[in-house]
């Protein structure tokens, strides 16, 4: 079943016609990963599901509930969380004040967030050492870790993850991605934009591809790389 | 100097303060009291503003509008209806709220430079709008004269003595209160909108409310303020809430240090105590006033007494560290 619906979804910057038309789906448990170049409106995406974006027309539908045009914070409540594209953290915050933020709609729920807090420790050890140090002076690769780890507190049923890659060393990035992975695997529905295609194409189920704002192809994220077109533009081979 | 400051354990300074606080209005003449009446009444202004300015991180520079609600409010329905001072403190309060309210709810999602002209602009409309004297209330630009006094268990608060212990017993009031709010779920919420308002957006903060939220409450607050004012003055005229009103409350604010209480206070006393000391030089006054706000923001930009949030962020610029996070790659 799919828990995210988006239809014929258009947004504007301005005058910009950011979105075209985009419609797509992601099922529950699964991992769908938006591909394209810069300013393909891959963020664009993400920022309209979790609602810091008004759409212009269409509709989001997540978990059967149309949350069209609702506020962000809302939208958090019912279960999705978005890891904003260049982390935004909070760097005069300790990493568990930063993680705190995470839970911030779930107040009243103690003894879960303890749960959670233990799980992100669990998958990231690393911020267990740091977590009372100022997030700004994690390494980049850390921050990372910690913007996923706070979207992870709002125990969301839907995770979206904006360029998590983003100027991290490859070795690094194939640990965070195997974390995403696993996260994935306990049954966080994951929408994942990337640049890395290859890297996201191994990671994610299905994969659709943008272009200036119209999807131009989707699939299995094996036959996407098994794509002629795929593996010319986004995976460099000639 | 802040190493040997931190020595001292905190009790240890509210103690000291509790105690001068206590000692000070019989060592010293009616004059001295009534310097620390205003320091008083503008420690209140200044913590109110702070919730606005400090905590949320919304540029107001037409606090006084804030603060002219609350007092217009005691002094009109003190003299026509000789309603107790001190009942008329919630009331105070509720209208300046409200008046915050309608104002700030479609202004808010101004950023910064822009929220400061506009709120300058409001500060400005009520000043004229009670010189231009609206269904014969507010006294035009005489104002309201004869607003009685307070009273407290058939005692009328009339000595400069007696409003001491009153506006000080406010501003103990107002000091707990904002430190509990601080701490908050509310206050957290703040800091985060005020660091960056996107993220917190994404993370379930209802950013509007709480921008709202903080308008309302700091209104309130210089409402209070307005309420013993009024009542301190017994004459209350526009001039008292003019444009400059609104600066001083900022430079309070921003001169003690953004988002701390006790930044406040010493804020206050900088930026109006010291002027009242330095009273002989009369003629120089302002221009030793203004040398010393450029050496501030030069030497000491974070405030007098920044909160720990501020001095962390401080100290990780001095280091060199990351401070926004982008600019180092593992």
């Amino acid at each position: 079943m799919a828990l995210l619906e988006v239809e014929n979804l258009h947004i504007f910057y301005g005058h910009v016609h950011a979105l075209k038309g985009i419609t797509f789906h992601v099922n529950e448990g699964e991992m769908l990963t938006l591909l394209g170049a810069n300013g393909a409106g891959k963020s664009t995406i993400l920022r309209a599901v979790s609602g810091l974006l008004r759409p212009r027309q269409g509709r989001i539908v997540f978990d059967g509930k149309d949350i069209t045009g609702l506020p962000a914070h809302q939208i958090v409540r019912l279960g999705v969380s978005h890891a904003p594209e260049g982390r935004k953290i909070f760097p005069t915050l300790t990493v568990e004040e930063n993680l705190n933020l995470g839970a911030y709609s779930r107040w009243r729920d103690r003894t879960g967030v303890e749960e959670s807090r233990r799980l992100v420790f669990r998958l990231f050890p690393r911020l267990a050492e740091r977590r009372h140090q100022l997030a700004g002076t994690l390494s980049g690769g850390e921050q990372q870790m910690l913007a996923i780890s706070r979207a992870l507190m709002a125990r969301p049923r839907l995770l979206l993850l904006d360029e998590p890659s983003l100027g991290l060393a490859p070795l690094l990035v194939r640990a965070i991605f195997k974390t995403i992975k696993e996260i994935n695997a306990q049954g966080v529905t994951t929408l994942l934009v990337e640049q890395n295609a290859r890297l996201a194409l191994k990671l994610a189920h299905r994969g659709s591809v943008l272009e200036t704002g119209n999807i131009v192809l989707s699939g299995t994220a094996r036959s996407l790389l098994a794509d002629e077109r795929v593996r010319k533009a986004y995976l460099g081979e000639r | 100097m802040d190493r040997y400051l931190k020595a001292i354990p905190p009790r240890a300074w509210y103690v000291a303060a509790g105690l001068l606080l206590v000692v000070y209005p019989f060592l010293t003449n009616d004059y001295w009291i009534d310097v620390a009446n205003f320091f008083g009444i503008y420690a209140m202004l200044g913590l109110s503003l702070n919730i606005i300015v400090g905590y949320a991180g919304l540029f107001n520079l037409g606090h006084a509008a804030f603060y002219a609600v609350g007092a217009y409010t005691t002094a009109i329905i003190n003299t026509t209806f000789h309603v107790p001072i001190l009942w008329l403190v919630p009331l105070s309060a509720l209208t300046a709220a409200g008046f915050a309210y309608l104002i700030a709810r479609p202004i808010l999602h101004l950023r910064g430079d822009y929220l400061c002209i506009v709120t300058i602009g409001f500060g400005e409309i009520v000043r004229i709008t009670l010189v231009n004297n609206p269904l014969g209330l507010t006294g035009g630009p005489n104002g309201v004269l004869g607003i009685g006094r307070p009273s407290l268990f058939g005692l009328i608060i009339k000595q400069p003595l007696h409003f001491y212990f009153l506006i000080w017993a406010f501003v103990l009031l107002i000091v707990l209160g904002t430190k509990r709010l601080e701490e908050s779920r509310i206050g957290r919420a703040w800091n985060y909108i005020r660091e960056d308002a996107l993220a917190a957006a994404a993370m379930g903060i209802d950013v509007a409310r709480m921008k709202l939220l903080a308008f309302v409450i700091g209104a309130a607050l210089a409402g209070v303020a307005g309420n013993i004012y009024a009542s301190k003055m017994a004459v209350i005229s526009p001039d008292s809430f003019t444009f400059w009103e609104s600066v001083v409350m900022f430079s309070i604010v921003v001169l003690g240090g953004v988002g701390s209480i006790p930044g406040i206070l010493v804020g206050t006393f900088g930026m109006f105590v010291l002027p009242e000391l330095f009273r002989g030089f009369s003629s120089a006054r302002m221009l030793v006033f203004g040398a010393a706000m450029i050496a501030m923001m030069i030497f000491r930009p974070q405030g007098l007494l920044p909160s720990q949030r501020w001095r962390r962020a401080m100290v990780d610029e001095t280091v060199g560290l990351p401070a926004a996070g982008l600019s180092k790659t593992s």
